[in-house]
């Protein structure tokens, strides 16, 4: 199988604090792979990283996405990164929230499309055609999602566990090989966690894409993923498949607390 | 009744705050002590009035926050659903104003141009500050550049008005663009203040750079527009800006409102919402920052080319922040981010002031008032921007839409 993304020897400092302590990772495509960790491992510091939020201390992050050449990504914008096929949900919402629901998946379009000022000024068909296109696929994703619905509101507007799915929709639309998403649960009910973790498992077949999902629903974690790394203190302190995480006698003590052992 | 003794108590604070300045006259001439009692009956009097009808309107507000959603604002909502009612309403505003220079006198022709320059310069600004949420104060700055512009190109080099357009425009655009890489990681107040600064050192470089400008005095005697190649008289001329500014105006609504709608537009919005959120979606925020602040100033510069033409004198005061303060507040009282809301807000703060000469000592005391009761009481401005319709083919939607009906 294929890599998607290879991270090696990542470290990041904020100033005297080291988040990630010289951390490696690889991922296959079509592999759905979790992280896990307790609070202020360091997890969402390593999505940061990976996409080039931040700019990591040390290491390197090599990125090949479905159609393409593998390629060095650490220290490039990201919207380049996203560009090249690696999208991403927020731990905290970051929606658009003044706009619909529509527009905030119209926007992740953007990489996709290339309408420049002189074509909106003069409205030309092709630019006409683009915007319908772009209209038309953002809402077969809404569709997809289940909230085409909802089209027409704002996003501050839906409630919780819709916008974390509407978060998943934008990300989509960027046409990603590799989806990363920072705790999708949080916050939803049993129910919405059962048709979320669907949702994961049909993009995956469907849309054939990479999935890196942080998660704390350890049973979510353990039924979807086909393999787990473990964080603590920023540093990678064990990997493997659901299984052996579960029996691994550091992660049980880090973080599935002694009643699992 | 709580109301009732609340007012009772401002109205009595105010008598004691006044009582030295409204009530006491010492009269050193004849070293007597007046008192104005009745000063103070009417500062009581007046201050529980006031104070009443305050509490009264934020008690109305706070109600029609609780109540349900109402009904849209009727004519916004018609004007863009019902086809003809628009074409109509449209139409007959443009007859107006095409036969506007006919009707009236010279004078209020000249009132009406510098309305349309002010749309311009505030849709120019919406751009910047309504649709991408960058607060800047340096506009007027820019304006002076495309008036300068054309004012030296034409004193050194003899260029035509029609030849200067673009190119104050352009140079706007770019100057804007020079801007905006030292404050891309600027936002909210630093991005105020340091807009603020670059649009007093234009007007200080304009004011002081002698050989060029011309300083204080600035330049004279600029062209008016020809029409073909033929000369116009004063009045002619005048009559042909109106009709140049009219086009100009027309020409900066329909652009502006296909940016917004269009994917740089929507880009624009999203910087606004969400930077981070933005870039992890594959907007390059620099590109679109640049964008927006070109795409702003350029129309800045277009209209101080107009205004040069018109005048065909300019100097630096022209261009103070007071003017920048002026369009803000234009986008600000018309409703950010909305192209009817900018027009309408350049009427009331241009033609207002203009119409009711009685009260020009007054001016800026009710600019500031009516700007003060606008943040309490509409502070989305007086048009709310209108979200844009899209067609959607989709034949379940219908059926879900009626289901939730
Ligand atoms: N921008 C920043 N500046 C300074 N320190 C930061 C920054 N971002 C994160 N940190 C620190 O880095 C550490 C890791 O934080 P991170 O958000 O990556 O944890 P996490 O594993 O995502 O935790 P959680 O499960 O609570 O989301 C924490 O100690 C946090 O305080
Ligand atoms: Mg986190």
């Amino acid at each position: 199988m294929a890599t998607v993304l290879n991270v090696q020897n990542l470290s990041k400092n904020f100033g005297g604090l080291r988040a990630l302590n010289e951390v490696d990772m690889r991922i296959d495509s079509g592999e759905i792979v979790a992280l896990i960790g307790p609070n202020g491992a360091g997890k969402t510091t390593f999505f940061n990283c990976i996409t080039s939020i931040y700019t990591p201390t040390e290491g390197e992050v090599r990125f090949t996405p479905k159609s393409g050449t593998e390629s060095r990504i650490n220290g490039m914008k990201p919207n380049l990164v996203t560009g090249l096929g690696m999208s991403r949900t927020f731990q905290n919402i970051r929606l658009f929230k003044n706009m619909t629901v529509l527009e905030n998946v119209m926007i992740a379009r953007h990489c996709r499309t290339k309408g420049g000022i002189l074509g909106a000024l003069l409205r030309t068909p092709a630019i006409r055609k683009e915007e319908q296109e772009i209209v038309d696929r953002s809402y077969e994703l809404l569709k997809y999602i289940g909230l085409h619905r909802y089209y027409n509101d704002l996003a501050c507007n839906l409630p919780y566990g819709e916008q974390r799915r509407l978060e998943i929709a934008r990300a989509l639309a960027t046409e990603p090989s590799l989806l990363l998403l920072d705790e999708p649960a949080a916050g939803m009910n049993p129910q919405e966690t059962a048709s979320l973790k669907q949702l994961v498992l049909r993009i995956r077949d469907e849309l054939d894409m990479a999935i890196l999902l942080i998660e704390h629903d350890m049973s979510m974690v353990m039924s979807l993923s086909e393999r787990i790394y473990v964080m603590e203190y920023g540093c990678m302190i064990a990997h493997g498949t659901p299984d052996e995480i579960s029996k691994d006698p550091r992660v049980i003590k880090a973080y599935l607390g002694e009643d699992h052992a | 009744m709580q109301e009732l003794t609340k007012s009772l108590k401002v109205s009595l604070w105010f008598m004691f705050l006044t009582f030295p300045l409204m009530v006491v006259r010492v009269n050193t001439i004849e070293h007597t002590v007046e008192w104005r009692w009745m000063n103070m009956v009417y500062m009581a009097v007046g201050s529980f009035a006031l104070s009443f009808v305050w509490r009264w309107a934020l008690r109305r507000k706070e109600m029609a926050k609780a109540a349900p959603e109402r009904p849209r604002n009727a004519f916004t909502e018609r004007l863009g659903s019902d086809k003809r009612f628009t074409v109509s309403v449209y139409g007959g505003l443009f007859a107006l104003f095409a036969l506007m220079p006919w009707i009236v006198s010279t004078y209020q022709t000249n009132i009406f141009i510098s309305f349309m320059l002010y749309v311009i310069l505030g849709l120019g600004l919406n751009i910047i500050v309504g649709v991408a949420g960058l607060l800047f104060l340096g506009h007027a700055a820019f304006y002076g550049i495309g008036a300068y512009t054309y004012a030296l190109l034409n004193h050194y080099y003899g260029i035509g008005f029609w030849t200067a357009l673009p190119i104050g425009g352009v140079v706007a655009a770019l100057a804007g663009v020079v801007l905006a890489f030292p404050v891309l990681r600027l936002r909210g107040d630093y991005l105020a203040i340091v807009t603020l600064g670059f649009g007093e050192i234009v007007r200080l470089v304009l004011e002081n750079w002698s050989d060029l400008t011309g300083g204080p005095s600035g330049v004279s005697n600029i062209s008016r527009p020809d029409l073909f190649g033929h000369h116009l008289s004063v009045a002619g001329a005048n009559t042909y800006v109106y009709y140049i500014v009219l086009v100009m105006a027309i020409v900066t609504i329909i652009a502006v409102q296909r940016l917004k709608d269009s994917r740089i537009g929507r880009a624009l919005q999203a910087l606004r919402e969400d930077e981070i959120a933005c870039q992890a979606m594959g907007i390059d925020r620099v590109n679109v920052k640049l964008m927006a602040f070109g795409l702003g100033t350029a129309w800045a510069g277009f209209a101080g080319v107009i205004f040069a033409a018109k005048t065909t004198f300019i100097n630096p005061a022209s261009f103070t922040f007071f003017e920048s303060a002026i369009i803000l507040s234009i986008v600000v009282l018309g409703g950010m981010g909305s192209n009817l809301g900018v027009i309408l807000g350049s009427a009331f703060l241009v033609l207002m002031p203009e119409y009711l000469r009685a009260f020009s000592e007054y001016r800026m005391i009710l600019f500031a008032m009516a700007m003060v009761l606008m943040m309490i009481f509409r502070p989305q401005g007086l048009i709310a921007p209108k979200g844009r319709k899209y067609i959607i083919n989709d034949p379940d939607l219908a059926a879900t839409e009626g289901g939730k009906a």
